[in-house]
């Protein structure tokens, strides 16, 4: 299982990675890419909405299913990846590099777990 | 199998439009079409087999089983057709004057109290024209209620995590936000969970009992009443309404609003086959707000009532599918308040049984009894054969049997669920029982079969997710 050292996780499958001067990126982890499966349509906040931790702040649509996306921090969106709204195979292809937003003004975090912490949850889990 | 415009041949069409015999007009500028009608051109006998081949293609309750979780896919008697097909029923128009429909008005109301008596509710409207539609209804029946106590600051409806999708998404139309409870261990609502979300925000509880994994939740006179404490109204969303009709009223647990699908419940053609029907009843207290118009009786006349100031407005034109609840009306009568509960009672022994008969070759999500549904998890099957839920669900169409619904509800994992419906003989659930084993054991002794299913129909797989990545939503020709 793919879990970066660098990158902090959600109990609901979310990554937090910190770019440095108060900016962040949110993605969703390999694990919950494969098990949401193939997806086919993603929806994003619009630059400049507040987002809240614990709460979903995006969605995202598989064959199967649609599913919310929690957001690890109270923030607001400085940017969106437009090619995950391109191209939602991206995030099966890549769950770490196809970012969803780029956030500021980090308020509030939810309780996060550290990538050892997080393998050992899906360890539990599985 | 060919389309219908691969079908087509220039200059074969069929004429049978008679002569116009009155004055044509031509359309405004700019609103007639420059160019000639794209229209593929076939015989009458070219157009009669295509369609026969693609009825041939379909699968329906006229054809075999159709076990689809949670949609109650009954068996849809031929004298409902009959009944709703008497010139009085069907060769009337909405506009008629009220003293020449009395009969078709008099059905309605009959309607209304044996609809009313079932769900332990005091008033009907059959506008809603289907089972989402009348949650929607429902939840602006609920809104109006607190508004017209000034009661504004009630933003939030309950829904438990086992609900179907249309709950959330209902209740999201009508300008609520969404709090979602996760559910305990035995699929039921998870009262603790539940007490610390309800709140002076609260503006009710929308709830499936039995639920979509087939559990009456038994603390369902607490729930109802931990809503209504908090000041909420509860919600009765009628999906499962076959497991409990003629035995339970919702009414009875609390519940101030609820929605029946006509087309599921009460054998009125469902899906390709509707329209549909999603009558909601409801508490009087909530009946100054129902939709208009609803038919009253007003000593021995029978009248359509078309205003009141209170009324939240209309959902629909006229009064609904009126012909579906004639069908739905003739079900009833036919089955009498004996059969009515005699139907939910084999509903849910068909269910027992066909769970038992498998429990064996899969493993049940919520083992013990179930009411109307039951609900595997092919995870295991999984993990260990690579065999997932949609191809079991795929295998089954081989063996003549429509899949059960797949991937719902979402807490389960790998799900399969399968109603089967009192509708359905034993020599039927037997020979389901045999194939979904059959498919079990091939699973283990041969994956590669089981994977690579449908066999036997024109397409085996459509290729799902090319279709919503890259949607092609006109044939060109």
């Amino acid at each position: 299982m793919n879990i970066p050292s660098e990158l902090k996780f959600t109990r609901s499958h979310e990554w937090l990675k910190d770019l440095g001067n108060g900016t962040f990126e949110i993605g969703i982890s390999d694990f919950a890419q494969h098990e949401l499966g193939d997806l086919v349509f993603v929806n994003l906040p619009q630059e400049g909405d507040a987002i809240t931790a614990d709460e979903p702040f995006a969605d995202v649509e598989s064959v199967k299913a649609v599913s919310d996306i929690y957001s690890p921090v109270s923030a607001t969106v400085t940017e969106i990846n437009e090619e995950v709204l391109d191209a939602p195979e991206s995030i099966n292809s890549n769950a770490y590099e196809a970012w969803f937003v780029r956030v500021e003004n980090v308020t509030e975090t939810a309780e996060l777990l550290s990538a050892e912490e997080y393998e050992a949850f899906l360890n539990e889990e599985a | 199998m060919k389309l219908i415009f691969e079908r087509s041949v220039e200059g074969r069409n069929l004429t049978l439009l008679p002569k116009c015999d009155v004055e044509t007009a031509a359309l405004p500028e700019g609103l007639a079409r420059t160019s000639a009608l794209n229209l593929p051109e076939v015989g009458e006998c070219d157009i009669s087999r295509h369609y026969t081949e693609l009825a041939k293609g379909a699968h329906g309750v006229n054809d075999g089983f159709y076990p689809l979780g949670s949609c109650t896919m009954k068996y849809n008697p031929k004298v409902n057709e009959q009944a709703a097909a008497l010139p009085g029923f069907a060769d009337i128009h909405p506009l008629q004057s009220v003293e020449t429909v009395q009969g078709a008005l008099k059905s309605l109301v009959l309607a209304e109290e044996l609809f009313g008596e079932i769900t332990g509710m005091d008033n009907v409207s059959f506008q809603p024209a289907a089972g989402a539609h009348g949650e929607f209804t429902g939840i602006m029946l609920i809104k109006a209620y607190h508004e017209s106590r000034g009661d504004s600051k009630r933003t939030k409806i309950i829904v438990p995590d086992s609900a179907h999708g249309t709950n959330p998404a209902s209740a999201n139309m009508a300008g609520y936000t969404i709090v979602s409870i996760p559910s305990n261990e035995e699929g039921c609502v998870d009262l603790e969970k539940l007490k610390a979300a309800v709140g002076d925000d609260t503006a009710g509880l929308m709830l499936t009992n039995p639920n979509t994994v087939g559990v009456f939740d038994k603390n369902i006179l607490e729930i109802t009443k931990i809503v209504h404490d908090a000041g909420g109204l509860n919600y009765y969303d009628g999906a499962n309404l076959n497991a409990v009709m003629g035995v339970a009223r919702p009414g009875d647990m609390g519940f101030d609003v609820v929605h029946l699908n006509l087309h599921k419940t009460f054998s009125t053609p469902h899906g390709g086959g509707g329209p549909g029907s999603g009558a909601v009843g409801c508490k009087s207290i909530l009946t100054p707000f129902l939709p208009l118009p609803r038919a009253i009786r007003n000593g021995d006349k029978y009248e359509l009532l078309t205003k009141n100031e209170t009324s939240f407005g209309r959902v629909k034109e006229f009064y609904g599918n009126y012909l579906v609840v004639i069908k739905a009306l003739t079900y009833v009568l036919t089955l009498g308040a004996e059969g009515i509960r005699e139907a939910a009672q084999i509903a849910v022994l068909n269910a027992n049984y066909m769970m038992n008969g498998l429990k064996d070759a899969y493993e049940m999500a919520y083992p013990g009894f179930c009411m109307h549904e039951f609900v595997m998890t092919l995870e295991g099957m999984k993990k260990e054969y690579g065999v997932s839920a949609m191809d079991v669900a795929k295998s089954l169409i081989d063996h003549g049997i429509h899949p059960p619904t797949m991937y719902f509800p979402l807490i389960v994992h790998e799900a399969l669920m399968i109603e089967p419906t009192e509708t359905e003989s034993k020599e039927t659930l037997d020979e389901a029982i045999e194939a979904l084993c059959a498919i079990a054991s091939e699973a283990k002794s041969n994956p590669e079969a089981v994977i690579s299913a449908p066999h036997t129909t024109p397409i085996s797989r459509p290729d799902e997710v090319g279709a919503a990545r890259n949607p092609k939503l006109r044939y060109e020709f």
